[in-house]
């Protein structure tokens, strides 16, 4: 798959119109991967003149940020911004809502100011910009419900570009009962992702499963790499493998498109 | 001797005022021994949320059944205050309802029949409101925080509005004139045939009795308020006004550590230079919040304003799975912490003696700060914009950069970060190995 790096565009003399950030889960973990990839196939259907940090890419700092360690969020965003900066980059896109978050929102007061889109946002803008059209003939009359990403939804009020984009898979959206500002949290967020839950009577994210399960769906859609992890886990949980996958709107889209 | 009444009435009115005026300065004494914030930019914005939020309710009816009574106690008590101040007058200068003549009878007897509607609509949505705390099962208000002096407290309102209502229709029935005249005794008039066959100074000092507790009560209510999470009715305002205005996601970020991590990282900085002029006498920054002090003065406003309604709670991923996070508790902890911190001052000729004690781990465990998902859904549900996430990050940082005292899985994650760029331990030199692989 070819996904050309900053480095290489520059060495080139070319500077590419959006970086995609792929972040730490996008880049490492085999689940979030295959999001990545898709993608990037995504991206190459639309011909987005686009590049990737690469090895030069580092941890947003959110997770530590989230864990209450200023010091190192501030470290690494001074670090990110410093490399960003130094490739002039203006506009960034990502899968992951915590990076689009703290690109967006927490990057500028440091020096590091983008116009920052999820993935979501910026496939609708290439289907209206006429770049790219879905087919809505692969995936008809599937139940599909959406869990909006803490990060995505109440953090950033990015709720429609997501259910735009199911819409026009053909597929039958249903809501959970909490959904958009009143949905469950996956259970990742604020650091969680990376330590046990306190003692309780449940996990968060088998709750939101159940949430999910109640719609009768054969695919949830997520928009955030961590909800996937933790709603993979709450349906293998449930056992209810057979009959539910988890998938990014990304994948649900190459998939639709056959690439 | 005929004067007696009105001064007597005068003296309590002065007394309830000043007992009030000396709880709010005190309150705002409190307030503003939060750290300073900039919560002055974007007037018009702000402006809007108050009306929207605090005038208008418009997050109250998120949850329709007791959005709709609230809204009917809250109406109930802007309106009645009009009758409030006819009692005033009359109290003071020895008039019966003043504004019978003002305004004529046709406009008086319109507003006294609204007021006679909105205080039986008030006193069945007090009944009802009684009921769901004491009678229905609603997890929320059942939560550990909710025991003692928050459960009465909320009882407690309730009863004064229940006799505060009943005392405004029987005062109305008992006026023999205000009967006999026919105008606006909508609901009085039931209430009146009760009192068939008392003499006229029977009714009379019926009446008088019910306009003595009355406004007696109200005085007596208005001094409860600063005592009590009713509070909530004048601190709404401000604190929606002051409100966070930035996406949710956006947390601060500490200028102090700024300053700090650019030295770190600047090649040329001098770590032994001499520190600027007048920076001697500077404290060094405490990172975080570890007591009421320590946070900003919107946090404390947040905390005085809370009403325990616990829609946060009872939307909390951590608290719904049973976790000890009640972002509830958070703010009643903060708010009884800054009220230890008050007496202290006040006991101590206004200054703060140390008392050995802390909002951490006297009152908010990391075991709470640790199960937060920092979702905001807390925050979403907050009916006034209290924000408890904000809270619960500055003792995070707190915990962390003074204490060292993360989960020891995330200080794995975020020395993983340090060495690899990552939260998980792989090498940055594979970042892009995604694309290579299918």
């Amino acid at each position: 798959m070819n996904v050309p790096t900053m480095a290489d565009m520059m060495a080139q003399g070319k500077q590419p119109k959006v970086l995609f950030w792929v972040g730490a889960a996008g880049s490492y973990d085999d689940r979030a991967k295959k999001i990545s990839r898709a993608f990037v196939k995504i991206l190459h259907q639309a011909k987005v003149d686009f590049a990737v940090l690469g090895t030069e890419e580092s941890s947003t700092g959110d997770a530590a940020k989230r864990a209450g360690n200023e010091f190192l969020f501030q470290m690494q965003a001074m670090m990110n911004i410093e490399v960003l900066n130094g490739y002039e980059v203006k506009k960034i896109v990502t899968c992951d809502p915590h990076s689009f978050n703290t690109l967006k929102n927490e990057y500028p007061s440091l020096g590091g100011k983008y116009e920052v889109f999820h993935h979501t946002q910026f496939i609708q803008n290439l289907i209206s910009e006429g770049r790219l059209t879905l087919d809505d003939t692969t995936l008809k009359g599937k139940r599909v419900t959406f869990h909006d990403p803490c990060y995505l939804g109440r953090a950033n009020d990015v709720y429609e570009s997501p259910r735009e984009l199911i819409k026009r898979l053909g597929v039958n959206l249903t809501e959970m009962k909490r959904h958009k500002s009143t949905a469950l949290c996956c259970g990742a967020g604020g650091a969680q992702m990376f330590k046990d839950a306190e003692k309780g009577d449940k996990e968060i994210n088998v709750l939101r499963t159940e949430d999910a399960l109640e719609t009768k769906p054969n695919i949830i859609a997520t928009g955030c790499p961590y909800c996937n992890t933790m709603m993979t886990d709450g349906i293998k949980f449930k056992e209810k493998e057979a009959e539910v996958v988890v998938k990014d709107i990304a994948e649900l889209i190459a998939e639709a498109n056959n690439l | 001797m005929q004067y007696l009444p009105n001064i007597i009435f005068a003296l309590a009115l002065a007394l309830g005022l000043s007992f009030f005026t000396m709880n709010i300065r005190k309150l705002l004494r409190n307030i503003k021994l939060g750290k300073d914030v900039n919560r002055t930019d974007k007037k018009p914005e702000r402006l809007k949320n108050m009306l929207m939020i605090a005038l208008g309710q418009s997050k109250m009816v998120k949850r329709p059944f007791s959005g709709f009574l609230h809204i009917i106690v809250y109406l109930g008590f802007i309106i009645i205050n009009i009758e409030v101040v006819e009692i005033i007058i009359d109290g003071l200068f020895g008039t019966h309802r003043i504004f019978q003549g003002l305004l004529g009878d046709g406009l008086y007897g319109f507003l006294i029949g609204v007021f006679e509607v909105l205080a039986a609509l008030v006193f069945v949505a007090v009944v009802l409101f009684w009921l769901r705390r004491n009678v229905s099962n609603i997890k929320r208000f059942l939560s550990k925080e909710m025991k003692g002096w928050p459960k009465n407290d909320g009882n407690y309102i309730l009863y004064i509005e229940m006799v505060l209502m009943t005392l405004f229709l029987v005062m109305n029935a008992t006026d023999v004139s205000f009967q006999q005249a026919g105008i606006g005794n909508t609901i009085s008039q039931f209430i009146a045939p009760l009192f068939d066959g008392f003499s006229p100074e029977g009714l009379h000092t019926i009446e008088r009795t019910c306009w003595w507790i009355h406004i007696l009560g109200i005085l007596v209510f208005l001094n409860y308020l600063y005592y009590s999470k009713h509070l909530h009715i004048l601190l709404a305002f401000p604190n929606t006004y002051f409100a966070n205005l930035n996406p949710k996601g956006q947390f601060t970020n500490l200028e102090s550590v700024t300053t700090e991590v650019k030295l770190m990282m600047d090649p040329d900085a001098d770590p032994y230079a001499t520190p600027p002029e007048g920076a001697e006498d500077a404290v060094p920054e405490k990172f975080g919040a570890s007591d009421v002090a320590d946070l900003n003065w919107v946090q404390l406003l947040n905390a005085y304003t809370c009403t325990e309604c616990g829609r946060c709670t009872s939307s909390c991923p951590a608290n719904l799975t049973g976790k000890e996070l009640s972002p509830r508790k958070i703010m009643m902890d903060t708010r009884d912490r800054l009220e230890e911190v008050g007496r202290n001052i006040d006991a101590n000729k206004g200054v703060f003696v140390d008392d050995g004690k802390q909002l951490l781990n006297d009152y908010i465990s990391p075991e709470e700060l640790w199960a937060c998902t920092s979702c905001n859904a807390c925050v979403e549900e907050c009916p006034v914009n209290i924000d408890p996430l904000s809270i619960i990050m500055d003792m995070r940082r707190y915990l962390v950069m003074e204490e060292s005292a993360a989960p020891q899985e995330l200080n794995m994650m975020m020395t993983n970060i340090e060495n690899n760029g990552a939260p998980w331990q792989y090498n940055q030199q594979d970042r892009l190995n995604w694309a290579k692989e299918e």
